[in-house]
């Protein structure tokens, strides 16, 4: 399957992906809307860390064996047998944790959002949900630190 | 002591399109933006704003813009705000006046007032698209005579070195240490790319661009940064540089900040040191001297590769290259006033040297009047701007053409003018490593390599209008220009035809 790499090398800590992906996940998907006047606030599911030292975009990996789908008390999380991807739905999730404990990348949270807290993830995001397609933290990067290629597993 | 200056610039964040999350604070090195949490709002420093416009192209909604600063100056023609300002910095801190890339002033462009011809009624024009254009150019000095063997088809005459260029375009001298690895890499892949040459400039030949080698012009200068017999060879050709456009006359100083350990290796000079370039080669004081030294790099190369020298247009230009062919120069090189720079000091920037154009057809019609033209190749360098002015001037008569600003902007330079500072924001002019990752050479070489291509198919559209198939056949052809606004003196030094003649 083709999944989105992150290099650290290129990462240059704008945060430009966390906007597109915060835009890609709201209702209106107009970026000023969805993070000036949507309520619950749109969450991103790729998150930078470190500085402008070094930084690196974490995501999830969508792994051939997940953690997290391993971990799942409430059968939320899920890969699809098809795609490849690894989605949570937010209707079964509790909350609990578990994912987030498991992921060896630190790339689920839980967030305290309305109606409830529950977790968000990378769904590799294409024109549709859940379908693969060019994600839009790649299109944003602007240095290609991020890039979606195909892949083993 | 209070500070006199004012801001050069000033911020506009439109607040209704702003959604607080921080891009141009992390984007700017100057420290423009900050974002206030109690205040729940973007402090603005507008003095440090350089306008680089790195912050208003990453804005993910668009909400920024950078305009003038509003104070309005006394309405004087000769004390103008700009004036008082360069005063005020000059009374607070006693210095040169520094500044980067080329001369701003508003000087005429002749290139603006050469007009091309095409082809109507009693010739035909080409169409590039259907029949094959030639954009091929050699730089080297010619053989007198070819003796050819016919019956077998082969030349003769033995070719003195020369390079071949599938692009008229070559990219300029910017040595490593102004500008940063990344930048200097995504040249030299256009340049393999592209079949051109990239130039060292006098910092030496990083060891991760040797594999460029054969793709890259290598530069010689008055401080010899970098130079051995290794680095010589190394290259496709050897430049020695005596002027540059942007700052004739003077020599150059990369201050020791900039020189880490990979600049220290590549230059072959102590970390940390200031890198200073004298003005003059200490060991040029006359065109004999200068015939010595470039015999003594083709001694070094064994006579494999031509070797070029490159000075600045300056008044007698026309005599000075005569000069250098006699010396024995494979390629002349001439810089104009506008030419970019890394930093220089503004009066010399603004002040000193002439216009390229004049210059370049002042030199070539000297060349062929003393029947030399055909011993060097002639090419020229400070602000090719586009594809037309890269056809007047093989129409004015030169090989090729040298160009670093326009590469420079296709890798995201916004011709901010504060490349001393070693804080470009696009990684271009600088060597802090946060910055210099900015720029991945991937993306920069493909956005050079996309910019030189369509300029070239822009080339051979113009030549094909002429009617013109080759570069070759439009080298020096001045009856394709005719000049607009331009008085019988200036005519006269162009070699071309007022419009309507």
């Amino acid at each position: 399957m083709k999944r989105i790499y992150a290099i650290e090398a290129w990462c240059v800590d704008c945060k430009r992906c966390e906007v597109a992906c915060k835009t890609f996940h709201s209702k209106s998907r107009n970026t000023v809307k969805a993070l000036k006047a949507e309520f619950p606030p749109p969450q991103n599911r790729i998150r930078v860390e470190g500085g402008r030292q070094l930084s690196i975009a974490v995501n999830c990996r969508h792994c051939a064996a997940p953690k997290c789908v391993e971990g799942c008390v409430s059968g939320a999380m899920t890969k699809d047998p098809v795609t490849g991807v690894v989605s949570t739905n937010p209707e079964k999730c509790v909350g609990c944790r578990t994912c987030v404990s498991m992921c060896p990348f630190g790339c689920v949270r839980i967030e305290e959002t309305f109606p409830k807290a529950v977790a968000f993830k990378c769904d590799l995001c294409g024109d549709v949900l859940g379908q693969p397609g060019e994600p839009s933290c790649v299109t944003a990067c602007p240095n290609n630190a991020l890039i979606y290629i195909e892949s083993e597993g | 002591m209070l500070d006199y200056l004012l801001p050069r610039y000033k911020v506009l964040r439109e607040d209704d399109l702003c959604v607080k999350c921080g891009v141009c604070e992390r984007s700017c090195a100057n420290d423009v933006h900050t974002l206030d949490e109690e205040m729940d709002a973007f402090l603005i420093d507008h003095k440090k704003c350089v306008n680089c416009q790195r912050c208003v192209v990453m804005c993910p909604t668009g909400a920024l813009a950078i305009t003038n600063w509003p104070q309005v100056g006394n309405g004087s023609n000769n004390w103008t705000l700009a004036a008082m300002q360069e005063i005020a910095k000059q009374s607070q801190t006693g210095g040169v006046l520094l500044t980067s890339m080329g001369n701003p002033k508003p000087f005429p462009i002749y290139w603006d007032h050469l007009l091309l011809n095409a082809s109507q009624v009693t010739n035909p024009s080409i169409d590039p698209l259907r029949e094959p254009m030639e954009t091929r150019v050699f730089l080297g000095a010619r053989p007198e005579a070819l003796k050819v063997n016919e019956r077998e088809h082969l030349v003769k005459t033995p070719m003195p070195p020369q390079i071949k260029l599938d692009v008229p375009v070559m990219f300029s001298a910017m040595s490593f240490g102004s500008i940063s690895l990344n930048a200097q890499k995504s040249l030299a892949m256009a340049a393999q790319e592209l079949g051109t040459y990239f130039n060292t400039g006098e910092g030496g030949l990083h060891k991760d661009l040797e594999r460029f080698g054969a793709h890259a012009v290598v530069q010689v200068a008055s401080g010899r940064f970098g130079v051995d017999t290794h680095y010589l060879n190394a290259g496709a050709m050897i430049e020695i540089k005596i002027g540059q456009g942007a700052k004739p006359g003077i020599g150059g100083h990369l201050p020791g900040e900039k020189i880490n350990a990979e600049v220290s290796r590549t230059r072959m000079i102590p970390e940390g040191t200031d890198a200073i370039s004298p003005a003059p080669h200490h060991d040029i004081y006359s065109i004999e001297d200068l015939r010595q030294l470039i015999f003594s790099l083709k001694e070094a190369c064994r006579y494999q590769k031509p070797v070029a020298v490159k000075i600045a247009a300056v008044h007698n230009v026309a005599a000075i290259a005569s000069g250098m062919v006699r010396a024995g120069a494979d390629v002349v090189v001439l810089d104009g006033f506008r030419g970019g720079t890394g930093a220089a000091p503004t009066r010399i920037r603004d002040n000193v040297g002439i216009p390229i154009e004049l210059a370049l057809a002042a030199v070539d019609r000297r060349l062929r009047e003393e029947s030399i033209r055909s011993q060097a190749s002639l090419v020229v360098a400070g602000t090719i701007r586009s594809s037309a002015d890269i056809v007047k001037a093989v129409a004015l008569g030169a090989d090729a053409v040298y160009c670093a600003s326009g590469p420079l902007i296709a890798l995201g330079c916004h011709q901010c003018q504060d490349c001393a500072s070693g804080k470009c924001n696009w990684g271009i002019a600088t060597q802090r490593p946060e910055l210099t990752k900015r720029l991945n050479p991937e993306i920069g070489a493909q956005r050079v390599i996309n910019l030189v291509k369509a300029w070239n198919h822009e080339v051979q559209e113009m030549m094909g209008g002429m009617g013109i198939n080759a570069i070759d056949s439009l080298k020096g052809n001045r009856l394709m220009l005719r000049g607009v606004g331009l008085n019988e003196k200036e005519l006269d030094i162009l070699g071309v035809k007022h419009a309507g003649e």
